[in-house]
């Protein structure tokens, strides 16, 4: 419950950020960490709770994206339509992905390779057919109107990716204190003994890459709804699956607030990194290597792990007066 | 479905002509048994007999290239794991592994969540099951900083949280010190005689801690080399020098009559 009141404050504090803050320089800063930290939690749903490693996020992503993108140029629907649409369609892409490499039992490095080369045959044929706009990409017509989901301040877009980045945060809140949340959970830490009492390991798995390639869907629309203009690379290139798994690995996998922290500290760093080195192209990727190296090495439990070291210690020394 | 013609106590485990093999080895050859309902039985047999080969087919975890499993009456061949556990089998393993990130009470909880949907009830259920095993006192600790008697216990606990008909225990004892196998002896036992009215548990297990055999179970069977050797009332075949010294190895005979004295 004071999780769900921490989500609610926070939500609340950042819904309210555009009375207090007109630069849209931070505005856009605010609305791209939520950004990260919806793809982060996404990624986090299927890898940090279900420890199914994905190295190919943008799957989900660039078919959330395309399918914005092509419902509104190719048919005519409004984005609003269309994001239902897209989010459900990340979901049966994930479905079919979970089926091929669950069903089989792929588990660990085989996994995350999978996903890899899905995203990069969704990459090739999104580059090949004239439907998908082939290698010049398609760019959804201007309309500036909340009614077409393209807002013409900044603060409209920050309360939709607040909203379905809220969302995805209640959907790991969920999994937190639910059966599902505990079989997926139990599913990670032990596939043999989840089976041994009673969960459909298949199944469970199943749900977590649906749910995660739902969300992940969403970010793809917002994406396209935010920057008009969607391309194979962008869609389903390496760049974006790096974002989602790097997201909640700095925070902290498999918590609730690890993909928030975990976006507020990399959108913090790329800053940093550009002030301090300029804009030489290919550096941030650079410094993304070196603190996932870091993190990896000496806080495999992200800053949440490092918030949570600080509370124990506390606590035992507490204990200890006791 | 394949009935059993009863004579008297009903029949929870009916395993028959069993066999299996790996790569030309024929780990478990044309075994059969059949467990009364309310008993505590005993598996034992060298290492490398096939023990924890057949708890594996009885349990779903392999699939026999000949022979039935029927439980309760119900051909359970083939099924996987997950739903025989649904049907009221379950099996603990000889290498103990907690959900490590998680405290007891959401591990035992985990085994209950088969039952009971609300994480309220299930969390409750675990209590009373952690209660019955003797981990009520650590019910918040992380499970991978309990000792290895701990996570014996949590093994069991978690089985049994799943409220299981028939519980299959493979070496709960093995690497518990003498005192922690004697504190652990009247919990086994406790489970077969249920609690509070609820109705026992059967319970099959493999133990190397022939203490525990001789205390615990009613009946035996000797497993060797893929095949069952003997059967019996533990005390019989622990009376037949033969057997002893041939399937539980040299000196067995004299511990084990140290052992009843």
């Amino acid at each position: 419950m004071r999780e769900l009141a921490l989500i609610a404050a926070f939500g609340a504090a950042v819904a309210a950020l555009p009375l207090f803050v007109s630069s849209g320089f931070a505005l856009n800063a605010v609305i791209m960490t939520l950004y990260a930290a919806l793809l982060g939690q996404a990624w986090n749903i299927l890898g940090g709770f279900g420890g199914q490693f994905s190295f190919g996020h943008a799957v989900f992503f660039g078919t959330g994206a395309y399918a914005a993108a092509v419902l509104q140029v190719r048919f005519g629907w409004n984005a609003w339509l269309a994001l239902p649409a897209a989010i459900a369609l990340g979901a049966v892409v994930g479905a079919f992905i979970g089926v091929l490499s669950f069903r089989y039992g792929l588990r660990g490095s085989y996994f995350a390779l999978v996903t890899l080369a899905f995203a990069e045959v969704f990459r090739i044929l999104s580059n090949t057919f004239q439907f998908t706009g082939a290698g010049v990409g398609l760019m959804i017509p201007l309309a500036e109107s909340a009614a077409r989901f393209q807002f013409a301040s900044r603060a409209g877009f920050l309360h939709v990716i607040l909203g379905l980045t809220l969302a995805a945060c209640l959907v790991a809140w969920w999994l937190q204190r639910s059966r599902y949340g505990a079989w997926l959970q139990a599913v990670r830490d032990n596939e043999a003994s989840a089976a041994a009492l009673g969960i459909d390991v298949f199944r469970v798995k199943l749900g977590a890459i649906m749910i995660s390639g739902a969300l992940m869907a969403a970010g793809g629309v917002f994406y396209v709804q935010y920057f008009h203009y969607i391309d194979p690379h962008l869609a389903y290139g390496p760049g974006v699956s790096v974002e989602a798994l790097l997201v909640p690995i700095v925070g902290g996998i498999g918590t609730l607030f690890g993909p928030l922290l975990g976006a507020a500290a990399l959108h913090l760093l790329a800053e940093l990194t550009r002030t301090f080195m300029g804009d030489v192209p290919g550096i941030s990727l650079l410094v993304y290597g070196l603190v996932l190296v870091l993190m990896v090495t000496f806080l495999p439990r992200g800053i949440m792990g490092l918030l949570a070291g600080v509370a124990e210690a506390r606590g035992r020394r507490r204990g200890d007066r006791a | 479905m394949p009935r059993h013609e009863g004579d008297g106590g009903a029949i929870v485990l009916d395993v028959r002509d069993l066999s299996i093999g790996f790569g030309g080895v024929k780990a478990l050859d044309g075994v059969s048994l059949r467990l009364d309902e309310g008993v505590i039985a005993s598996l034992i047999g060298p290492n490398g007999a096939g023990k924890s080969t057949l708890f594996a087919l009885i349990s779903g975890f392999l699939v026999p290239e000949r022979g039935r499993v029927i439980f309760c009456g119900e051909d359970i061949t083939g099924l996987p794991p997950h739903v025989i556990c649904r049907r009221g089998m379950v099996r603990t393993f000889q290498i103990v592994q907690p959900f490590a990130a998680q405290t007891v009470r959401e591990n035992i909880a985990v085994g209950a969540y088969l039952r009971h949907r609300s994480p309220r009830e299930a969390l409750a259920r675990a209590e009373a099951v952690a209660r019955r095993v003797g981990l009520a006192g650590q019910l918040d600790k992380l499970a991978s900083s309990l000792t290895i008697a701990g996570r014996k216990r949590l093994e069991l606990a978690r089985a049994l949280a799943t409220e299981p008909k028939l519980l299959l225990l493979d070496e709960v004892l093995a690497g518990l010190n003498p005192q922690e196998i004697a504190e652990m002896l009247p919990v086994i036992r406790a489970l077969r005689d249920g609690e509070g009215g609820r109705g026992g548990v059967t319970v099959l297990m493999i133990e190397h801690v022939m203490q525990a055999v001789m205390d615990l179970s009613e009946h035996t069977w000797v497993l060797n080399q893929g095949r069952l050797i003997a059967e019996g009332a533990p005390a019989a075949i622990g009376n037949d020098p033969q057997v002893i010294e041939a399937y539980l190895g040299r000196g067995t005979a004299e511990r084990l009559r140290r052992v009843r004295t």
